[in-house]
């Protein structure tokens, strides 16, 4: 069964977007319709999902003056539900109090709604400009008609026509039907308003749409959706990835007060790709119900149907060095490093290796649906209700069209609500038992049962001239492939190269990027930055070994790395690959040069058990420098007084909102550098909660990050993940310039320091 | 029978008395401001008052609930300083553990009019944010107790 037709969820380098739009009168409002066509998202793919050339409404004008956007990609923190909308607000000119946001359903008409890959805005922007504008356009040829007037004589302020000799003014509710019933202008007709117009884009004051609801707790997220009549449930699932059942035993449970039956899920059939784990549900009256009634459970797992119980994360672990030790697969070449490595000269090696870890969003999996007649109604704090309409429509069998799926708000997501196997419980149950259910993941089916962030071992090697640079440099990594969700044979990396590893930015002669196969034993999923975490650790660690060993300043030398300011084309420059924006060594170089400036770097002196450390990594097109300071105490522990970020995004629509998604990296960032790990022993997972699985907590988090914007007017890039790659190995030298200890793995916690 | 109030309406309970508030909240009152995290008392997510004083609704049963006053988010009315320094500051991001987070906080405030980032830190170190807001907490707080100054 082949669920999901778009195997590549994550890349955002090939999306291309024409727009086509045209207006419609829906009684009495006047309705904005644009549709636009997708490009695959993944050149190579060739078979992603259909175009759509259904028209999808953006936006409507009540006559009460009501503005109404539709938000087609999903709000779990990083501010895209807010950032679209308002984009449209500034080009239709509209006064942002009179905005209400509608969340989009699941439906191709928006095209990708998918919100991963940091692309909501870099994908989206020129759409919704064009959106806004024609509207604009639109209101101002009705006023004139009703003046009697040029068009061109006539202008708007905030939710007004104005006409500019007479001073005449009309409101946006007032002209909205009437705009409604003119043509819709052609693109070329459809003047963008200059950078120096903008009234939202870029400032400071714009702040998330759902902030009052927020702070109030009428805010609705998953967790809070209800239908009536549901019942809740909590499944039991394999305690090993594709286990089935051989017997279970629900006497006890069913004694539970509260708990009104049992049902079972069929154990998927792989590739596991997005549908249920299989296992046993209570079906109760509460939460806390169904979650008493799995405890008093007594099931029996055929400890033979499944091949993962051999994972133990040990032996695994030399299994992926041996392999890295190997030469794997090229997926970048220039020069030729062999041939550099065999002319002598100093030669350094060095391995590197990170484990699992789990996303542990504060709202845990959840969603309610209801099976009715052959279609599906459910609510999912979900990134991609696509994708749910897909999963569904697959497990159950039945037409994607009959997937209604509404979006809730996403307690945090991180990469885990791409994959909605727990909506798709929801359903199946809901099918069996006739009534809505809904379906709670305790934390501890969180992170036991997560799509882990991959378990990767990184070699690299260098050959050092005797100015103390590299003449050639060799890089290898190893890690259970993210494909392996949908081809259970997957051992090879697909999206992951673009990820941080076939675009090392740096000006070497000779470089050779290689990936080495390596099996999965759990599902692995996509985690904030996604390979870019083990392998910016990785380059930037070893990036700062060799500083040392040349006894140079590691800000100086990582400069000198980046070379002279350059655009890289990583099709010119022995990568398979095309990226949509080139890289331009002159952006990193900058954010570089400006975190070491507001970080004091060299300038400040650090005393004992003080140091600095800095590295730079360019992901979603947006490049990043990060400065840590750490303060390692008496007992080995790891203090973080200070962290400077500098960032360059390009266009940015809400710089305070770069800001704080900037400074949650640097906490993400200390969680998965001092603590984060997941392992597994004979198959199962060995943490279950916040305290085997910790998470920064207010005192461990950075004291104070500090984030700079580069103010630019490139085209608009990433924000919710780029923050998040140089933090670990940022903070990694820095414990080496404090301490002398070279860390060469997470977490931290694993390195003795005194 | 467990009588007990909350934002200050009178309630009975007559199910399961090893229930944890938190569920009755959210699933019998349908008061869903309060958020389940973690089950453990470990992340703060369920943090509503008892009597004034900010417990873990997650680990608090219904048997213990009796005769007290409790207040949940829902009633926090009209908005307190600490929402509006929430707001000001604008310290949510996905929001989800953030309730929690102003109960703990207005907690704080009402022992400790004038709290140190040390203070801060220690009365908050029990309520978890993935996406990682602590800054913005701190700040927040800060500006609140000048406010309610």
């Amino acid at each position: 069964m082949k669920l999901i037709e778009n195997v590549s969820r994550h890349v955002s380098q090939h999306v291309s977007r024409r727009g086509f739009l045209h207006g419609a009168l829906v009684s009495g409002v006047f309705v904005l319709s644009a549709r636009f066509v997708p490009e695959p998202l993944w050149a190579a793919e060739g078979e992603a999902a259909a175009p759509a050339f259904e028209p999808s409404l953006w936006m409507s004008i009540a006559a009460d003056g009501t503005v109404t956007i539709v938000a087609h990609r999903s709000e779990m923190g990083c501010g895209s539900r807010t950032a679209l909308p308002l984009i449209v607000a500034d080009e239709l000119d509209a006064d942002w109090s009179k905005v209400k946001i509608e969340q989009a359903i699941g439906d191709p008409k928006y095209g990708d709604q998918d919100t991963d890959g940091s692309h909501s805005v870099s994908s989206c922007f020129d759409l919704m400009r064009q959106v806004g504008a024609t509207g604009r356009v639109m209101l101002i040829g009705a006023a004139a008609r009703q003046w009697n007037v040029s068009a061109k004589d006539c202008t708007t302020e905030p939710h007004f026509v104005v006409h500019r000799a007479s001073g005449r003014k009309l409101g946006y509710g007032e002209v909205a039907a009437a705009a409604a019933k003119l043509p819709v202008p052609k693109k070329e007709d459809v003047p963008l308003k200059p950078r120096s117009e903008w009234r939202y884009i870029g400032k400071e004051q714009n702040s998330l749409f759902d902030l009052p609801e927020i702070v109030t707790g009428k805010a609705i997220f998953g967790m809070d959706a209800t239908m009536p009549g549901m019942v809740y449930a909590s499944v039991e699932h394999p305690p090993v990835l594709g286990q089935k059942i051989k017997s279970y035993d629900d006497k006890a449970a069913l004694k539970v007060p509260g708990v009104q039956k049992t049902l079972t899920i069929e154990t998927f059939e792989p590739p596991h790709q997005f549908q249920p784990l299989g296992g046993v549900a209570v079906i109760a009256d509460s939460t806390w119900a169904a979650f008493q009634g799995r405890k008093s459970l007594k099931i029996e797992w055929d400890i033979h149907s499944s091949p993962h119980s051999v994972y133990n994360s040990g032996p695994f672990r030399k299994t992926l060095e041996a392999t890295s030790r190997q030469p794997g697969k090229v997926v970048r070449n220039i020069g030729d490093v062999d041939a550099a490595f065999t002319k002598g000269g100093k030669i350094i090696e060095a391995e590197y290796y990170t484990p699992h870890l789990a996303h542990a969003s504060m709202e845990p999996p959840v969603a309610v649906a209801e099976y009715r007649d052959g279609k599906v109604l459910a609510w999912v704090p979900t990134q991609d209700p696509q994708a749910v309409q897909a999963t569904l429509a697959g497990v159950l069998g039945i037409k994607k069209e009959d997937v209604t799926c509404h979006v809730t708000l996403l307690g945090g997501a991180f990469g885990r609500k791409s994959i909605p196997d727990q909506a798709a419980e929801a359903a199946v149950l809901s099918r069996q038992l006739g009534k809505p259910v809904k379906v709670v993941w305790s934390r501890e089916d969180d992170i036991r049962f997560d799509c882990f962030h991959s378990v990767a071992a990184m070699y690299m090697k260098a050959a050092i001239g005797p100015d103390g640079r590299p003449t050639a440099w060799l890089q290898r990594t190893v890690f259970p492939p993210i494909a392996s969700t949908f081809d259970a044979s997957a051992t090879y990396g697909l999206d992951e190269m673009g990820l941080g590893w076939n675009d090392l930015p740096f000006d070497i002669p000779n470089h050779r990027a290689e990936n080495g196969p390596a099996d999965f034993h759990v599902r692995i999923g996509w985690l904030r930055s996604v390979a870019n975490i083990y392998h910016a650790f990785a380059i930037h660690s070893f990036a700062d070994e060799l500083a040392h060993n040349a006894n140079q300043d590691p800000a100086h030398y990582l400069l000198d790395l980046i070379g002279p300011p350059r655009i890289v084309a990583l099709e010119h420059e022995g990568a398979d690959q095309k990226q949509r924006y080139p890289l331009d060594t002159a952006r990193l170089r900058r954010v570089v040069e400006i975190a070491a400036e507001r970080s004091g770097w060299g300038k400040r002196a650090m005393g004992k058990g003080r140091g600095m450390g800095i590295a730079a990594h360019r992901s979603f097109f947006t490049y990043v420098a990060t400065v840590v300071e750490v303060e390692v105490d008496s007992r080995g522990q790891v203090h973080i007084p200070g962290v400077w970020t500098a960032v360059d995004a390009g266009t940015v629509v809400s710089p305070d909102n770069v800001r704080n998604q900037v400074e949650g990296a640097a906490v993400l960032g200390t969680s998965l550098a001092l603590f984060g790990e997941i392992t597994a022993t004979n198959g199962v997972i060995d943490q279950d909660n916040f305290h085997n699985y910790q998470i920064a907590n207010i005192k461990r988090a950075p004291r104070h990050v500090d984030v700079h914007i580069v103010k630019s007017e490139a085209p608009p890039a990433g924000i919710g993940e780029p923050g998040l790659p140089p933090f670990a190995p940022a903070l990694c030298n820095a414990v080496f310039a404090a301490t002398g200890k070279r860390v060469r793995e997470l977490p931290l916690s694993k390195t003795k320091l005194v | 029978m467990i009588r007990f109030k909350v934002n200050g309406k009178e309630k009975m309970f007559d199910g399961d008395s090893d229930m944890p508030l938190l569920w009755y909240l959210r699933d019998v009152a349908g008061l869903t401001g309060t958020k389940f995290g973690c089950g453990m008392a470990l992340c703060g997510a369920c943090t509503v008052h008892q009597n004034g004083a900010a417990i873990r609704s997650c680990s608090t049963s219904m048997k213990e609930v009796g005769g007290a006053e409790i207040t949940t988010i829902e009633g926090i009315a009209p908005m307190h300083p600490v929402q509006k320094a929430w707001m000001e500051i604008r310290v949510p991001q996905c929001g989800y553990c953030q309730t929690g987070q102003i109960m703990q906080a207005i907690a704080l405030l009402k022992e400790n009019k004038n709290p140190s980032d040390q203070d801060i830190d220690t009365a908050m170190s029990g309520n978890l944010c993935r996406c990682g807001t602590y800054q913005r907490i701190r700040a927040a707080i800060h500006q609140a107790a000048k406010e309610t100054a």
